[in-house]
Order: structure tokens, then C-alpha cells, then sequence
């Protein structure tokens, strides 16, 4: 379970993040919602631990991400913004790596190592250097990274972000088999995205939660019935 | 394993990913080498000691040393790497130990390809190997010193250019802090004890006996201390500064 207690994040005089709470339960794939700006990546980077939150904290299984930041980290797979990976290093180096932070061994590791290859497709670029991969691939590296341990939490900033239409439902499908007994979060502009994978959205603007539901519930929010004018309403002050 | 060795692996595999491996040691042997014999006058000494090959290490770290520790923070910053090391499973006290460790042994590596001038002055003469010894791990401690406010610097800065030059400054002031060049700056505003202290950081005076094969315990505590201090300091300003 993830529980974000009253997070708050403070830029000088700017709040990217303002006070935000909530639970997501194993089972679900929660959706951030939110023009850009915000406060999407930001809630996500201080979930995983990588920007000290100005007030309030997050529960990762039980692993306050303030206090038992490592065990914490254990608990999840992240795809940061961007997807970045270390250029100089072959993309099967670079997932060793990781399995050699995440503490994979033996058979275990072996394994894991096959079924991410298999699942997000890298078997041909395997012996080549992240910075000659193309966007596409890159994305594809980063998520691997993520799953690889198996994490019972997946936090996927922009996952399909630069994908060709082929790419994005193969990640799609991928999340979607994945779903069942984990958390995933993923932030996302593209609203579509939402329909296909989401079990639950939150939309957010200028740091503060402004819908929380399942997909379809806030779509008949509005008279269209689509999740784009429910969007459009509630991020420009409308409907909120 | 123990995330510091993932690290420092990793971190030591990049330095021969790239050319840059090849041409820090290739640039750095010919210019201990020229040094030693036309600067340093090897063989017009008629010494069989290496006085004129460790003189000039405080010289040759002081340009080098910054320009392999500049990429350390600063590329992984700009390359947003940061943000995945930093959320996987290790604190940041191992990731600074093993950055800095892999940095640090790439620069033994440079140091031990100096062996010829050892095999060299055996061959020519009797000199005092323990004597010899004593200088290699006398310079290998102050090209940690180097290297430790070089990765600081490279922490606070996105860009290498900007890290390398003030690292340089700072390496620079740290080498001379026992001369007039750098005390005067001080002592016509501070307190002769402050200036005295700021005396007492200089590396050359702390490599000075250690290079004469004199291993004093409190120049080995000096340059530990120094290198803890700026590690210490590193890991508070990648905290500070990570996500800017």
C-alpha cells in the first residue's frame, strides 16, 4: 500500500505540491492526471524518495520513505522523467547493475534478467550503448529497470511518453498484465491512456488534488460523457 | 554485493568506456616523465632517489585531478541519472564512497604505470626503496585530497567546465596554503591563529616529509581527515542540489 500523508513541496515562494493525501491499494493502477506544471513528477519524485518533501511524507508498504528511505526503495520500481540511463554503458550491463544494486542472485536474477528482456522487447539491442538507442528503446530500458526485481509498486513517470502507436500498446499491455496484484502508478497527459489502463484517476492542477475516481465515474461527470471536457473543466477552474 | 562495490565497479568501467582512460594515463605518464627528467634534472642530480619525480606529483594532480573528477556529479546531473541512482536501494553515503573510490583507484592505476622510473633508478643506482614506497603512498593519499574537493565541486555544478576550473582554484589555493601567495590574501584581515590554521592545510608541507619517505602519522591523519572532510561535504551538496 501506498499512503501519501499531507505531502507538500515548496519551491522558494512557489508550492508545486500542496498538501496532498492519499491511499492506493495493491490491485490498483492509478492514473495522475494534470496539465503540465502540475506537480505530477514532483509528487512522484518525493514518493520515491528523491526530493525531500518541504511537509508531510509517504508509506511504501509500511517503509516510511523519510525515515527507512533504503527499505523503502526496496519496495518499488521507478521510471523517472525522461527515462535516463547511463549513456556510456551496454543496455545488458546496465540492467546487471541494477540487478546488482536490487540484490538479485543466482537463478533469481538469471531469470528476471530473461523475462524483462522478453517482456519489453530489448533482445536486439542488448550488446548496444544506451546513448545510441533511440527514444523508443531508451523508455523501453527504463522500464525494465523498474520491473526487474518484481516490485509489488511500480511508479512510472510518463511510461509511453515518445513511443510510436505500435510501442505504446505493447507498454499498455504490459501494465495491464502486471496490474493484478501490484500498485502501479503512472502520470500522463494523454487521457486515452487513462481509458485503456486505469482503474482509478486523480487529476491534479497547481499542486492540489482536484477529481479523484474511476475513469468512467468522472467521465459522465461531464454532459459529453468524455474524459477530455471533464479534463478541461476541472484543470481550467470549471467544474471543480 | 555490497552496493558500494556495485558502484565503485560501475563507476570504474566508465572511466574505459570512453578514450578518456587512455588519454589521462598516456597524458599523464609523458608529463611525470618530462617533468621528472628536464624540469627535475633526473640524471643531473646524480641522485639514485625519485625527489625529482615525486616533486612535481602536487603539479600534475593539480590539472589532472580535476579533469577526471569534473563528470563525477556533474554529468549525472545533467543526464538525470541522478534521480535513478538516488531511487534505487542505496544511500547516498555509498554512492558517494563508491564514486569516489573508482576515481580514486583509476588514479592509482595512472600512479602505478610510473613504475619504469622505478625500474630505472634501481637500475642505475642503490637508492632507498622503502624511501621510494613511502612518496607512492604519500602521493597517492594527496591525489585523494585532490580528488575529494574535485567530486565536492563537481556536486555543485551542472556543468564540468564550471566544476573542473574551480576545482583547480580551490586545488591550487589548498597546494600553496603554506606560502605568502595565499597567506597574504588572509593575514591583514584574520587573526594569526586562523591564518596559521589555513597554513596548516597546505598539501605540499604535508607531502613534503611523506615524499622524503618520512610516513608521519599526523600527515597521513591530515590528508584521511581532509579527504572524510570534503566527502562528508560532497554528500550534503548532492543532497541539496540533486533535483535542481
Amino acid at each position: 500500500m501506498i499512503d501519501v500523508q499531507a505531502l507538500t513541496k515548496d519551491f522558494g515562494n512557489r508550492r508545486a505540491v500542496d498538501n496532498l493525501s492519499f491511499r492506493v491499494e495493491p490491485g490498483e493502477v492509478l492514473g495522475f492526471l494534470g496539465p503540465n506544471g502540475a506537480g505530477k513528477s514532483t509528487t512522484m519524485k518525493m514518493i520515491t524518495g528523491f526530493l525531500t518533501p518541504t511537509s508531510g511524507t509517504a508509506t511504501i508498504n509500511g517503509h516510511d520513505i523519510r525515515t527507512q528511505p533504503v527499505a523503502a526503495k526496496r519496495e518499488f520500481g521507478y521510471l523517472p522523467e525522461g527515462a535516463p540511463g547511463y549513456g556510456d554503458m551496454r543496455v545488458l550491463d546496465f540492467l546487471h547493475f541494477c540487478a546488482d544494486l536490487r540484490g538479485l542472485e543466482g537463478e533469481q536474477r538469471l531469470a528476471r534478467l530473461e523475462q524483462v528482456v522478453a517482456d519489453v522487447h530489448l533482445d536486439g539491442v542488448l550488446g548496444q550503448r544506451i546513448d545510441t538507442l533511440s527514444k523508443g528503446f531508451r523508455r523501453r530500458v527504463g522500464l525494465a529497470q523498474a520491473i526487474l526485481h518484481d516490485p509489488k509498486v511500480l511508479i512510472l513517470d510518463e511510461p509511453t511518453d515518445g513511443l510510436d502507436p505500435n510501442q505504446k500498446h505493447e507498454v499498455r499491455k504490459l501494465i495491464n498484465g502486471m496490474a493484478k496484484d501490484k500498485i502501479i502508478v503512472i502520470s500522463t497527459h494523454i487521457l486515452e491512456e487513462v481509458d485503456a489502463i486505469c482503474t482509478r484517476a486523480m487529476i491534479i492542477a497547481k499542486g492540489r488534488l482536484l477529481a479523484d475516481d474511476a475513469p468512467q465515474a468522472l467521465a459522465d461527470r461531464a454532459d459529453s460523457g468524455r474524459l477530455d471536457d471533464v479534463f478541461r473543466d476541472i484543470t481550467s477552474g470549471g467544474l471543480s | 554485493m555490497n552496493p558500494v562495490a556495485v558502484i565503485f565497479r560501475r563507476e570504474f568501467a566508465a572511466y574505459f568506456a570512453t578514450p578518456l582512460a587512455v588519454v589521462f594515463i598516456v597524458i599523464y605518464l609523458m608529463l611525470a616523465g618530462v617533468f621528472t627528467f628536464y624540469l627535475g634534472n633526473f640524471f643531473e642530480r646524480g641522485q639514485a632517489d625519485l625527489q625529482s619525480f615525486f616533486a612535481f606529483h602536487p603539479w600534475l594532480y593539480l590539472f589532472l585531478v580535476p579533469a577526471i573528477a569534473m563528470r563525477i556529479w556533474a554529468e549525472e546531473r545533467k543526464a538525470g541519472t541522478i534521480e535513478l541512482l538516488l531511487t534505487l536501494p542505496v544511500t547516498m553515503a555509498q554512492a558517494v564512497l563508491g564514486k569516489f573510490l573508482a576515481a580514486w583507484a583509476f588514479v592509482a592505476l595512472a600512479l602505478a604505470g610510473t613504475f619504469p622510473i622505478w625500474l630505472t633508478v634501481n637500475l642505475l643506482g642503490d637508492p632507498d626503496n622503502g624511501i621510494i614506497l613511502a612518496a607512492y603512498l604519500g602521493s597517492l593519499l594527496m591525489a585523494g585530497a585532490y580528488l575529494a574537493v574535485s567530486v565536492c565541486v563537481s556536486a555543485a555544478t551542472k556543468s564540468q567546465v564550471i566544476a573542473f576550473i574551480i576545482a583547480l582554484v580551490l586545488c591550487f589555493a589548498f597546494t600553496l596554503a603554506g606560502f605568502p601567495l595565499v597567506l597574504d590574501a588572509f593575514a591583514a584581515w584574520l587573526p594569526d591563529g586562523v591564518v596559521n590554521a589555513i597554513a596548516s592545510l597546505s598539501f605540499l608541507t604535508h607531502f613534503q616529509s611523506l615524499q622524503k619517505g618520512v610516513i608521519d602519522l599526523r600527515d597521513i591523519v591530515f590528508f584521511a581527515a581532509f579527504i572524510a572532510a570534503w566527502l562528508y561535504a560532497c554528500a550534503l551538496i548532492v543532497d541539496a542540489r540533486k533535483a535542481d
